[in-house]
């Protein structure tokens, strides 16, 4: 048979992933932007309405859509930081071998195995309550007065529960990513004389470049979808101090059944995805085409 | 000073930070086994009991009351049924995005990978609404398709780059032996890539597995997995931490020794290949 002709009924093996993931994505995401214009209450059911662009009138109006947007950027913004700096150095730490490498590697990244909910709670309850918790009698141990985590500081305590769970998956992108570090590159380097921080500065942080932006973006795409953490341990409180997008959205839809004001929340945060879209596609897009 | 021989203090003192760091960022997942299995009484003591008499007691409880092993079921077949459904469209895709590529097959990468930031938020409502005219909250077969397609990206990723690493040469000579595409596929690539296949349907297994948004959304109790049995320990102050710890430890463990065995192959799936 003729070998061209062969080749086209192959590449419809694709179509199959293609379609749905289509489906997936272009049927929702039109009925959201279909809803958000909509006056749409799941409890008056007839009442539905063209409204134009009041729902998202509303939530730029609506006190508590500013503060989730903040929320969201300070829980994305201090979770990057935190578990880059905190992977990096951690890392270049247990890079080198010595005994037990192979188990601390394990205990290192086993949170990222962890689902959000336990994680959340054995944080919140274990560790973090202000009675009985094991940290209040860390704090007790060295005089200090044990600090009430989730009432006091609501975000913080979030921002330290969901950088436990993602610090693991900066540590083994980084720890992977250094074995392939060039140790004669390495060698030379101490020969001549170089220390830790030059050997850090300019083999180590450059060799390290793209797994950073990679651990970046990764993260950037689950970070702006925080939810369960919140929904078992603050309900977005108290007041609003711990309510980010996803959860804002939440309560729009399925506890005050507003469809119309959730989906318009909806889309503002694809659009927020969206803006950090732009910067991964192109990132991949480059590590793809230069193989 | 360069130093020739290595400085054995240094080292030492190097080898303990990490063995701290390790064992503090372990501590909880420590202390969550621990305290499952003490009594409640010594679960919320002060100061915390390092010493205690071992329980079974609340495993016992959690078999016998919480009705775990229907959430347990929940997930194996919801996470279960995902990866099968999942690896079933991307390995047909990734064949043929790895070997009859077109001018377009990159965009098309590229464009699955743009799927996987669409926020969940951006469509519950309709998802939520689209479930609940077909009669499919609170079901297993949506949570199963619903988690497929969430990792339908990073599987025709992660199978993509593993089919790109086999020499078309193999393809060939399989296909000059009188093969047809069928064939080739089962008796040649499938066998040649089951490493790469098998951490390709852990890696859909953990996510699944440990999915919270959709599966706290759209379930109540007759498709709840794991996930939301864990989250209805969320309101009691205090009252249930053993028990709280024993589920989660029965609901983690087995995701936990699946991710140690397979951490080395996940950094190319979480990364989209981009870390090897």
């Amino acid at each position: 048979m003729n070998a061209r002709v062969r080749k086209r009924p192959e590449r419809l093996l694709a179509q199959p992933a293609n379609i749905m993931l289509l489906l997936w994505m272009i049927v929702p995401l039109a009925m959201t932007l279909y809803f958000s214009t909509q006056y749409y209450n799941l409890l008056y059911p007839g009442k539905s309405a063209f409204v134009g662009l009041e729902n998202f009138g509303y939530f730029f109006n609506y006190p508590s859509f500013w503060t989730s947007i903040l929320n969201t950027i300070v829980l994305v913004g201090s979770v990057l930081v935190i578990t880059v700096v905190g992977g990096i150095g951690i890392s270049v730490l247990v890079d080198e071998t010595f005994p037990g490498q192979g188990i601390v590697r394990m205990l290192l990244i086993s949170p990222f195995f962890i689902m959000p909910t336990v994680s959340a709670l054995v944080w919140k309850n274990l560790l973090m309550n202000p009675v009985s918790g094991f940290l209040a009698w860390v704090w007790k141990l060295f005089g200090a007065t044990p600090v009430n985590w989730f009432a006091d500081w609501p975000l913080l305590s979030v921002i330290v529960v969901v950088s436990w769970e993602w610090l693991p998956f900066a540590i083994l992108i980084f720890v992977t990513a250094l074995q392939s570090l060039d140790r004669e590159q390495l060698e030379a380097a101490r020969m001549d004389g170089a220390r830790g921080l030059a050997i850090f500065r300019y083999l180590t942080l450059p060799h390290l470049a793209r797994p950073i932006a990679v651990v970046v973006m990764v993260e950037a795409i689950f970070l702006l979808n925080v939810f369960a953490e919140i929904f078992v341990t603050t309900n977005g409180g108290p007041g609003d101090a711990t309510t980010n997008i996803p959860y804002l959205v939440y309560t729009q839809a399925l506890l005050e059944f507003d469809v119309g004001a959730a989906s318009a929340g909806g889309l503002v945060a694809v659009v927020l995805a969206n803006i950090m879209a732009v910067f991964l596609i192109r990132l991949i897009g480059k590590s793809l085409t230069e193989r | 000073m360069a130093n020739k021989k290595p400085n054995h203090a240094a080292r030492l003192l190097r080898i303990t930070a990490s063995w701290v760091v390790a064992l503090i960022i372990f501590f909880p997942i420590l202390w969550m086994v621990l305290t499952s299995f003490k009594s409640e009484l010594d679960a919320f003591s002060m100061p915390p009991h390092f010493l205690f008499t071992p329980t079974l007691e609340n495993y016992r409880e959690i078999l016998a009351r919480a009705n775990y092993l229907h959430y347990a079921w929940n997930s194996i077949v919801t996470a279960g049924g995902a990866t099968v459904l999942g690896m079933l469209l991307a390995v047909p895709a990734a064949y043929a995005f790895a070997y009859h590529p077109t001018r377009k097959t990159k965009d098309v990468l590229l464009w699955m990978l743009s799927t996987k930031m669409l926020p969940g938020v951006g469509v519950l409502v309709p998802i939520y609404l689209i479930s609940r005219d077909l009669n499919m909250l609170d079901s297993k077969t949506a949570l199963i398709i619903i988690f497929a397609l969430i990792n339908l990206p990073i599987m025709v990723w992660m199978i993509y780059t593993y089919f790109r690493d086999i020499p078309y040469d193999i393809l060939e000579a399989a296909r000059m032996d009188g093969a047809g595409t069928w064939q080739t596929m089962f008796r040649v690539l499938i066998p040649v890539s089951r490493g790469g296949l098998a951490s390709t349907a852990l890696l859909c297994l953990i996510l699944s597995w440990n999915e919270a948004f959709w599966s706290l959304n759209l379930t109540t109790t007759s498709a709840a997995p794991l996930t939301a049995l864990v989250a209805s320990f969320s309101s009691p102050e205090g009252l249930f931490w053993a028990k709280l710890s024993a589920v989660s430890t029965l609901a983690c463990a087995p995701i936990l020794v699946l991710g140690w065995l397979s951490q080395r192959q996940l950094v190319r799936g979480l990364t989209f290949g981009a870390v090897k």
